[in-house]
């Protein structure tokens, strides 16, 4: 491929190619297969993303092509280092959200796997985009396949948690919206590169912040915000959770880096006391719901929370090891989440429940099950050696930096998910075997293996050699850090 | 001048004790292979260990550096007399514990022993970790590693009694390890800028002299309540629980393993994380060392009222490893020799006692110690091994435990801290009073009428022969400490 390939154009496209394939295949099997294989290639079309330059703070890949012009808006895509790792993950999400619902979805085959397609689509877009427009597009687009995965395929309450999930989250977007607006009507472009650039007044930047502020904290979601998110998760299937949890939480504290930190950067000073407070309520409020959980799948969703708070906390530290934090355990929260909602979907599609008493005393039974299950639980409580204990570390050590009373009153977090991960592991090992049929499950099929083991490698070759990923992000990291320190 | 040494030779013991639980595994449906294994791997492992030792002596260090997570943060390993000190003990210890875990497990014809095997070398491998940590961050790492699996050790019953047990150590050991630990950790990070231990010298901590004296202090604590598996009050409690496990796991890692880790893991960062100066310019040694003292003389009056015998033996655990802690914190050459010493003569005297109980509950089903009148006529070997490590445990010469006493007495005497030397004494006494009346029971006493004992004999000879040596080293060790007075010698130059 030449140097003009434009690449991130073709990772956005390609899944749409597959979407206009995918309507003319009728066999519920080859829909899969061929979605699987779509996955497949696009990872392959995104191999030049390793030609990635390190060290760099500036946007690379870039596209430009000019779009609505009296308007000013442009399309225009690029990569930085904040961006680059979360495209990565969601491209290699693709494919194991398709292996993980193979069984686990039973009607509307084809229905669903346009909407992954779909998804991943507008979530690289997300990502990619350097137009403020162009950005809002994706953020809009990648709410209404979430909301038909959920109200689908979802479980019993689905349509309760779709509208919840919708209402929400549009709620959000409306703010967004209306903040968009405003920068265009204060510096006449919607080019973020150029917002980044240009000074706003902090009367300005004050209003802004706060509207992009709320529109992000409900995606990530912070506490008081959070309420949407147990319900879609719980209701979701497996592939919605695991991308939900994966790539949509992410968008929100993508959306604080990108925007609130680069934009308006005196607004972020002045409210970073807040959103470190809030951050640290979501942590410990996380932590402590989720310790009385009876739902699996709702136990890891309060657990989001509390990890999505050592996110914002690590952001709104301002230094640097709090940056490189907030980043991995954006990423790290993605793998093992995921992860850790593919082992529900495993586990329900033998036991039909995601209680966790009906799940209860595997480890005679399926000791490969347990294996993968203890090694991203022992990642979520943040395990020396471990992906998660990384991102926890760096972002405590950037607040321990900053304030030494501060990092104490994040400790109990830390505490509070090994008291709720280990009692969620400690039954389904251990528990007296709930269910009559029990010793009948079959462990890991091959299957489950393929898609669980690149997301278990990924725990511990994170938790072990972190460097690389952290030298994609420092360049960038440093650079918006200089926004608001200056 | 110490040198260092950089060599992968020292990943060797570490690579055994990894690689063991996978064979053990592997070779799960059939036993005797399984159990080979085992011995394979502690024999091994102790020669690996032991292979370190002429270097060492020669006032090398070893070290090895594995992995870089962050700048400052890396999975680091280093050999020097005070890890040899725990590293020979677990290892050597090991080998004893396989062949007496035949003996107890089979006898018993105890559940899930693939598991159980599997979990005692993963724990030996995490106290070899321990042994060998070069940094704060690996230390971490293998005490947690610890912690985690030997979790279904405790709970191997899996009955109510066990999960409760078992839920109450874990909470101990992993809520005091991210409530204390973790922070205390990231502050020296902060702080020093480093979590690398100052290895050569028990001078010089990695503190710098600007580090605010409060937030040092503040750290300091932390390390100590965090580092709960050393057992000192008041976080005691998770010890006597963790006694539901099968007796073998009481002893190998409830005596030995898990809390010398507590214990080595305090003392290390007290003499290569702050170093004496540190310690000293802030005053935090000799408070510490009260609270050892009261740990020492409180655990030993809990331990009189017991009548089970392990719960007994518990808190007699208790008690002991605080005399490491306050030999450690009386921050003198002669207390600190004694406190280190007593990592490996408690070692090999309190494996006895345990050894001892599992072998008497083998043989006749009996934990209560006002039922065990008489019995030491049928076990004489057993008993015999008991009185002797009774003896070190008090206090008495020849046996091990007198020389960590000795040079205990003699740091508390250098540094006329009366309050520290009464502790001392008066646990003689004490110790006396718990352990006495159990030998002479045995010996002394007429059986109870309840208690059958003309069908008692004693366990197999896979569990006899283990405490018999056990019991004989610790007489040796007293008659001629040199082998682990060395590995402290070459610490204190």
């Amino acid at each position: 491929m030449n140097s003009t390939w434009p690449v991130l154009t073709s990772l956005i496209a390609f899944p749409l190619v597959g979407v206009l394939i995918l309507v003319f295949v009728q066999k519920e099997k080859w829909v899969r297969i061929l979605t699987l294989i779509f996955g497949i290639i696009e990872i392959i079309l995104a191999l030049p993303l390793l030609k990635f330059k390190l060290g760099s703070s500036a946007f690379q890949f870039q596209e430009f092509h000019p779009w609505i012009t009296q308007w000013h808006i442009n399309y225009s895509l690029g990569i930085d280092g904040i961006s680059y790792l979360m495209v990565l993950l969601t491209i290699i999400l693709l494919p194991l959200c398709v292996l993980c619902s193979w069984t686990y979805i039973g009607q509307r085959i084809k229905e669903f796997h346009i909407c992954l397609l779909l998804m991943t689509s507008a979530c690289i877009g997300v990502f990619v985009a350097l137009d403020f427009v162009l950005f809002y597009i994706f953020w809009e687009a990648m709410l209404v396949p979430m909301f038909l995965l959920i109200a689908i395929w979802g479980g019993p309450e689905r349509k309760y948690a779709s509208i919840k999930f919708f209402i929400y989250t549009l709620a959000g977007s409306t703010l967004l919206l209306v903040a968009m607006i405003a920068f265009y009507k204060q510096a006449g472009t919607f080019s973020i590169p150029d917002l980044i650039a240009a000074d706003f007044s902090f009367r300005f930047q004050f209003w802004a912040f706060l509207a992009m502020a709320i529109a992000f904290a409900i995606k990530v979601p912070m506490f008081p915000f959070h309420t949407w998110l147990p319900a879609a998760h719980v209701q979701a299937p497996t592939a919605g959770s695991v991308l939900l949890a994966s790539v949509l939480l992410k968008m929100g504290t993508y959306g604080f880096l990108r925007f609130c930190l680069s934009l308006t950067p005196a607004a972020s000073v002045y409210f970073a006391p807040m959103m470190i407070a809030i951050s640290i309520a979501s942590i410990i409020y996380g932590g402590l719901v989720a310790l009385g959980q009876k739902d699996m799948k709702k136990l890891i969703a309060y657990s989001s929370v509390a990890h999505m708070g050592f996110v914002t906390l690590g952001i709104f530290i301002f230094n640097l090891r709090g940056a490189e934090g907030a980043l991995m355990q954006m990423l790290n929260h993605g793998i093992t989440t995921g992860g850790l909602f593919m082992l529900v979907g495993a586990i329900y599609e033998r036991s039909h429940s995601r209680d966790i008493s009906a799940n209860q005393g595997l480890s005679k039974f399926l000791p490969a099950y347990l294996f993968f299950f203890g090694l991203f639980s022992l990642s979520s409580l943040a395990f020396p050696g471990t992906n998660s204990f990384v991102g926890e570390a760096l972002v405590l050590i950037g607040t321990f930096n900053k304030n030494m009373v501060m990092g104490l009153l994040a400790i109990p977090g830390a505490l509070l998910a090994a008291a709720y991960m280990l009692r969620l592991l400690q039954k389904l090992a251990w528990g007296e075997p709930s269910a009559a049929g029990a010793q009948e499950w079959k462990d890991l099929n091959l299957r489950e293996w393929i898609y669980l083991l690149p997301l278990a490698i990924l725990v511990i070759y994170l938790g072990l050699a972190p460097g690389l990923a952290l030298k994609t992000m420092d360049a960038s990291l440093i650079q918006i850090l200089n926004y608001v320190t200056k | 001048m110490t040198k260092f040494i950089t060599s992968g030779i020292i990943l060797l013991p570490l690579a055994i004790t990894l690689v063991a639980p996978f064979f053990i595994w592997l070779f799960r449906k059939n036993i005797n292979l399984r159990e080979t294994v085992s011995f394979v791997a502690a024999t091994s492992t102790f020669v690996s260990v032991l292979s370190l030792v002429p270097k060492v002596l020669s006032g090398h260090i070893y070290l090895y550096h594995l992995f870089t997570l962050l700048p400052g943060i890396t999975v680091k390993f280093c050999v020097d007399g005070l890890s040899l000190i725990f590293a020979v003990v677990a290892s050597f210890l090991w080998i004893f514990a396989t062949s007496y875990n035949i003996g107890y497990m089979r006898s018993l014809k105890e559940h899930a022993q693939t598991r159980y095997y599997f979990c005692f070398a993963v724990a030996i491998f995490g106290a070899i970790g321990v042994a060998f940590s070069a940094n704060i961050f690996t230390l971490y790492l293998f005490y947690e590693i610890i912690t985690i699996f030997t979790y279904p050790l405790v709970a191997h019953h899996q009955d109510e009694d066990a999960y409760t047990g078992a839920r109450k150590y874990i909470v101990y050991l992993m809520g005091t390890s991210k409530l204390f630990l973790l922070p205390a950790m990231i502050m020296t990070y902060v702080l020093a800028g480093t979590l690398d231990f100052h290895l050569g010298d028990m001078v010089h901590g990695i503190f710098p002299a600007t580090a605010d004296p409060m937030w040092v202090t503040v750290t300091y604590i932390l390390f100590i309540a965090g580092l709960a598996k050393a057992a000192i009050m008041p976080l005691h409690n998770w010890l006597p629980s963790a006694m539901v496990a099968p007796t073998p796991v009481s002893a190998l890692l409830h005596a030995v393993a898990v809390v010398k880790a507590g214990v080595f893991s305090i003392s290390r960062v007290i003499l290569s994380g702050f170093g004496i100066q540190t310690m000293n310019a802030l005053n935090l040694g000799i408070p510490t060392a009260y609270v050892a003292a009261f740990t020492i003389v409180a655990a030993s009056l809990i331990a009189l009222t017991k009548d089970d015998l392990k719960a007994r033996l518990a808190y007699s655990t208790v008690s002991q490893l605080s005399y490491i802690i306050i030999g450690v914190t009386m921050l003198t050459p002669m207390a600190v020799t004694g406190g280190l010493a007593h990592i490996a003569h408690h070692a090999f005297s309190k494996i006895t006692l345990f050894f001892a109980a599992g072998a008497i509950y083998v043989a006749t089903h009996l934990k209560k110690i006002s039922l065990m009148s008489g019995l030491g006529k049928k076990m004489p070997w057993t008993f015999g091994a008991f009185a002797i490590a009774s003896l070190s445990m008090i206090g008495v010469p020849p046996v091990c435990g007198f020389v960590s006493k000795w040079y205990l007495v003699n740091g508390a005497v250098d540094i006329n801290r009366v309050i520290l030397l009464t502790a001392l004494l008066l646990s003689t006494a004490l110790n006396a009073g718990y352990f006495g009346p159990i030998v002479y029971k045995a010996f002394f006493e007429q059986p109870r009428p309840e208690v059958n004992i003309t069908e008692f004999k004693e366990a197999p000879l896979t569990m006899v022969v283990p405490l018999t040596i056990t019991a004989m080293i610790s007489v040796l060790l007293g008659l001629y400490p040199e082998p682990f007075l060395q590995f402290i010698r070459i610490m204190m130059k």
